[in-house]
């Protein structure tokens, strides 16, 4: 069984890689490579896995959402992720906050479901997921 | 043309509300160890939701009518096994098994996956999985497993 909790963050972001010239940056990231940085309302959404507990949940609701807020939120929420977040090695690009948000949340996991899953909507149109390793 | 070595696996879903209220506290224990557990959902009086129930079938499109599973008949299962005993009910009170098991939401899918799965009949045909949405913000899949 997998029980899945939506959050919300505010993030600005600049892709812009290192690697390639201002003309190639410009040509592959488009809009999103503005020197001035732009920010999305991302939707976080994350699944844990695993069996009912004597309770009757999976999870303690409360202990997942302290969780992400100390390891997640607080870290992404209103934040520029190329100059306030240092945890976030390379483009800041959704898929690549969504491998961080794995690490943070795998490293400080406590909880008795494991983590399994990472669906993040950077806009309505553009949903980036992943399964977490088991 | 349909032709049948081309029939996929295919997924169909098909979504119902129903609003419920429910109390989620063990008998066993005082009120304020069920606050601890359960916090605001431990409230005594009970409160409600307006559940949304999404119940994915797999199966092969027939190859005489073309669909999965009728969705006339998946409605009628909905209605008769959630539906209509759920719909407007106070969980704990007026639905079994919830008089004695805590109605959480992950108790519910467990529920209602018993519920429709015997009806869900056919040649490949199976209950692949009930999701069940408490808020926008939290759902449970439930796929059956032990």
């Amino acid at each position: 069984m997998r029980l899945t909790r939506r959050y919300r963050f505010a993030a600005a972001h600049r892709l812009d890689s290192p690697a390639l010239s201002p003309e190639e940056n410009r040509r592959l990231y488009g809009k999103c490579n503005n020197p001035f940085g732009h920010g999305h309302d991302y939707v976080l959404e994350i699944s844990v896995e695993g069996r009912v507990q004597p309770d009757g949940m999976l999870v303690d609701r409360e202990a997942l959402d302290q969780l992400v807020e100390s390891q997640v939120l607080r870290r992404l929420n209103h934040k520029d992720l190329n100059r306030d977040v240092p945890e976030l090695v390379g483009v800041p690009t959704t898929e690549n906050l969504a491998q961080l948000i794995e690490g943070l949340l795998q490293e400080n996991w406590t909880l008795v479901p494991r983590l399994a899953r990472i669906r993040i909507a950077e806009t309505e149109r553009n949903t980036f997921e992943l399964e977490a390793v088991a | 043309m349909l032709h049948p070595k081309n029939s996929h696996l295919m997924f169909l879903t098909r979504k119902v509300e129903f609003s419920a209220s429910h109390v989620c506290a063990n008998p066993a224990w005082d009120e304020a160890q069920n606050r601890r557990v359960y916090g605001a959902n431990a409230n005594p009086n009970g409160h409600g939701h307006n559940f949304v129930l999404e119940v994915t079938v797999s199966g092969q499109p027939d190859s005489v009518t073309g669909m999965v599973f009728d969705l006339r008949e998946l409605k009628e299962i909905l209605n008769r096994e959630v539906v209509e005993p759920m719909d407007h009910r106070f969980l704990n009170r007026e639905v079994a098994p919830f008089d004695r098991v805590v109605p959480t939401t992950e108790n519910l899918v467990i529920e209602i996956w018993k519920r429709i799965d015997p009806a869900i009949r056919g040649e490949g045909v199976r209950l692949h999985n009930v999701r069940l949405y408490e808020t926008a913000d939290l759902f449970v899949d439930y796929g059956g497993e032990a």
